[in-house]
């Protein structure tokens, strides 16, 4: 154990810089995210990952984001286990039937403000399975949506740059502000 | 005592089925194939519907044969096999919830995947039917004693994996029973198929389980080509076995590192995710998706070798070859972790054959089997490797398996880079009806895809069936008499799909 612990000190960093890219949304996220929930939030963001019925292979992706070339934690952004502790849902699939009241009920267990992440393009608009009997088709149709991370799973680049725009999107103009954003109704549990 | 084909050999055989024997039997004969899996002649490979006829594959270990045994249902109701062979409980149960066929006698009333919130029932059935919103209360199986209580757990759990519930009963810290829910990432999969062309089938197949993607396409795409007649230019079979390597190499490297890391074992998950995340750049730059979906369809594979692949693909075997033997040293001598995966969450051989589980699950209780010799497919036809084997059937055994499976894939990595024959890498697909059925060993274990054609390039039919229909109700067996808290750790050392089940 300790040769593969020294040669750990010895070999070279393999965490690399976040390679930039600036999706449109993205660029609209800025404009929503009002100063004082960003006063609040600081520099960091705890993640609660809801699988609302994906092929899980955007949970391979959203795994490889803890390993050491994208290492997430250097952005203050990190996992828990429990809505109650999150800032930010991560949400993945394309919302299936059975899983519907699930992801409501994570969702109110979130405290606020909260951020509401669809990653991958089944979480965005149901992807393939949108016509299916079994599916509610895309987050929104569920919880309020924040920011889409589209791809087929994302890749961890997209993933990265997805969630550290949420920490560093500046402050919005004050008419902009969407104060009454956590007051929105969602569709009550049946 | 008569081979599987001589038993089945007064049913009516289907001269479109390909390439293994379809016949219709009747209930004398369905039954009399049950009784042949309750006493362990034949192991079950799957059991599925559709609006009007059941079809269970059947599988001789003896002599290496399998035939498809069809009962027309034309009253809906047939006899069931779980009353004489428990592991098509679950599988009956499904197909009751999506064909709307009755298992006469099935010793389990519940639904399975239909959680009454489909607005609809049997969905593959003759006649679907709109359904009040129903949150009918599921009850779990009790278990009765001094001091025991309840921990429900999911349909969301703690870490970043998929949804499913799970119900601990304990005694203490002693597990007593754990029952699974499963079917929360239900998606209607087979039903939208139906009607669809072969590319955008091929795009579903993909996505019944993301991590075995390219296992799912192969199948899906060897199903078609048996049903069409047709053979993919010898590249491209060569070039779905790399991909087919590479995503065992990848699973199971990260397998490895996250059981350790459910013992507490950081520095294990550490080093193997980042050799995980050297597989996935390596295909990336091979053929262009880190996962590569959607790269292997009926006809051949769509992206040829990138003309820096091989070189990158030497060089990842290289970085493999030199870094992983030092963590398996590394597993091998640190007592305190053997300490939590040896013993822990064992399953007996005889259940290893009764479910045939397949894959890890299977090999580590004794279970010999692998679709590529024993079934054997190209290129695996053309390619010596072995299957390793334990008896010990515990966490520690399934490590073992798969760091063997890591060398061994090595090896065939390198085999096939030195064999990959030149060419085209696709050939058209004929619009023609048919029925063909494939195996392809998944790194969880034997994928089995059957579908039929109908004739216009489209899906009437496909059925897909993950390896962990036999290894999910294992888990619960292995798990009995441990403590709680090593609930993840078997778990992780199962890795079942549930995506892959819930379809
Ligand atoms: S977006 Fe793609 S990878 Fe992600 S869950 Fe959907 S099908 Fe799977």
């Amino acid at each position: 154990m300790r040769r593969t612990l020294f040669d750990s000190l010895a070999n070279p960093i393999l965490t690399e810089p976040l390679a930039k890219e600036q999706t449109d949304e993205i660029a609209a996220l800025a404009g929503k995210l009002d100063a004082a929930a960003r006063a609040r939030l600081g520099r960091s963001l705890s993640i609660r990952q809801v699988d609302a019925g994906s092929c899980n292979g955007c949970e391979l992706e959203i795994n490889a984001l803890a390993n050491a070339f994208y290492d997430l934690e250097r952005f203050g952004l990190r996992f828990v286990a429990s809505p109650r502790h999150a800032d930010v849902l991560l949400v993945t699939g394309p919302v299936t039937k059975n899983m519907r009241e699930a992801l409501l009920r994570a969702y109110e267990a979130t405290p606020s403000p909260k951020w509401v992440v669809a990653a991958g393009g089944c979480a965005c608009d149901g992807g393939y399975f949108a016509a299916s009997y079994a599916c509610i088709g895309g987050v929104e149709k569920a919880i309020p949506v924040d920011l889409r991370i589209p791809g087929c799973p994302p890749t961890p680049t997209a993933l990265l740059n997805g969630l550290v725009a949420l920490l560093t999107a500046r402050p919005a103009a004050q008419s902009k502000q969407q104060s009454a954003r956590d007051d929105r109704k969602i569709k009550s549990i049946t | 005592m008569p081979s599987l084909e001589k038993a089945t050999a007064q049913g009516r055989r289907i001269e479109a089925h390909r390439p293994w024997p379809r016949v219709m039997v009747d209930d004398a004969l369905w039954q009399a194939l049950a009784s042949r899996l309750s006493d362990g002649r034949s192991s079950l490979l799957g059991l599925w519907g559709e609006a009007s006829a059941v079809h269970m594959a059947l599988y001789d270990d003896r002599n290496k044969s399998v035939v498809v045994a069809t009962r027309d249902c034309p009253s809906g109701r047939y006899p069931s096999v779980a009353r004489f062979h428990p592991p098509a409980l679950r599988l009956e149960r499904a197909l009751r919830d999506l064909c709307g066929l009755t298992p006469v006698g099935l010793p389990d009333a519940r639904g399975w995947l239909d959680h009454g919130r489909w607005g609809v029932t049997a969905p593959l059935g003759a006649a679907p039917a709109q359904s009040e919103q129903a949150t009918a209360t599921y009850s779990f199986l009790p278990a009765e004693g001094d001091g025991l209580h309840q921990i429900a757990v999911g349909p969301i759990h703690a870490g970043i994996i998929e949804p499913g519930h799970f119900r601990f009963t304990a005694n203490g810290e002693t597990i007593v029973r754990l029952e699974e829910r499963l079917g929360y990432a239900h998606k209607g999969t087979e039903a939208l198929m139906t009607g669809r062309t072969l590319a955008e089938a091929a795009r579903l197949a993909g996505r019944v389980s993301g991590d075995s993607t390219v296992a799912y396409a192969y199948a899906f795409s060897r199903a078609v080509e048996a049903a069409t007649g047709i053979a993919p230019p010898a590249r491209a079979v060569w070039l779905r076995g790399l991909m087919a390597e590479l995503e065992r190499l990848a699973n199971h490297l990260g397998d490895i590192g996250a059981i350790c890391n459910d013992a507490s074992f950081a520095l294990m998950q550490a080093n193997c995710a980042i050799l995980r995340e050297r597989v996935l750049r390596a295909a990336s730059r091979c053929f262009g998706h880190r996962l590569m979906m959607d790269r292997i369809v009926p006809g051949g594979v769509t992206a040829d070798l990138a003309p820096s692949g091989a070189e990158a693909l030497r060089e990842l075997i290289g970085a493999v070859e030199k870094a992983f033997p030092r963590l398996v040293d590394l597993y091998d001598n640190t007592a305190s972790l053997q300490d939590r995966t040896v013993g822990a969450g064992r399953v007996g051989a005889a259940l290893a054959r009764q479910y045939a589980a397949g894959g890890y699950v299977g090999r580590a209780s004794g279970r010999d089997f692998d679709a590529r010799r024993d079934l054997a497919y190209p290129p695996y036809d053309a390619l010596t490797f072995e299957t390793p084997t334990l008896e010990d059937g515990d966490v520690d055994a399934r490590v073992w398996i798969r760091i063997r499976e890591v060398e061994q894939s090595l090896s065939l990595l390198v085999a096939i880079l030195d064999q990959l024959p030149p060419g085209a890498v696709a050939t058209p697909v004929p619009s023609e009806a048919g029925e063909g059925m494939a195996l392809v060993e998944g790194f969880r274990g034997d994928v089995l895809v059957w579908l039929r054609l109908d004739g216009s390039g489209r899906i009437a039919r496909c059925h897909l069936r993950d390896p962990s229909w036999m290894q999910w109700p294992l888990l619960e067996a292995a798990i009995e008499g441990n403590i709680v808290a090593d609930f993840p750790l078997c778990n992780k050392s199962f890795n079942c799909a549930y995506s892959g089940c819930d379809l």
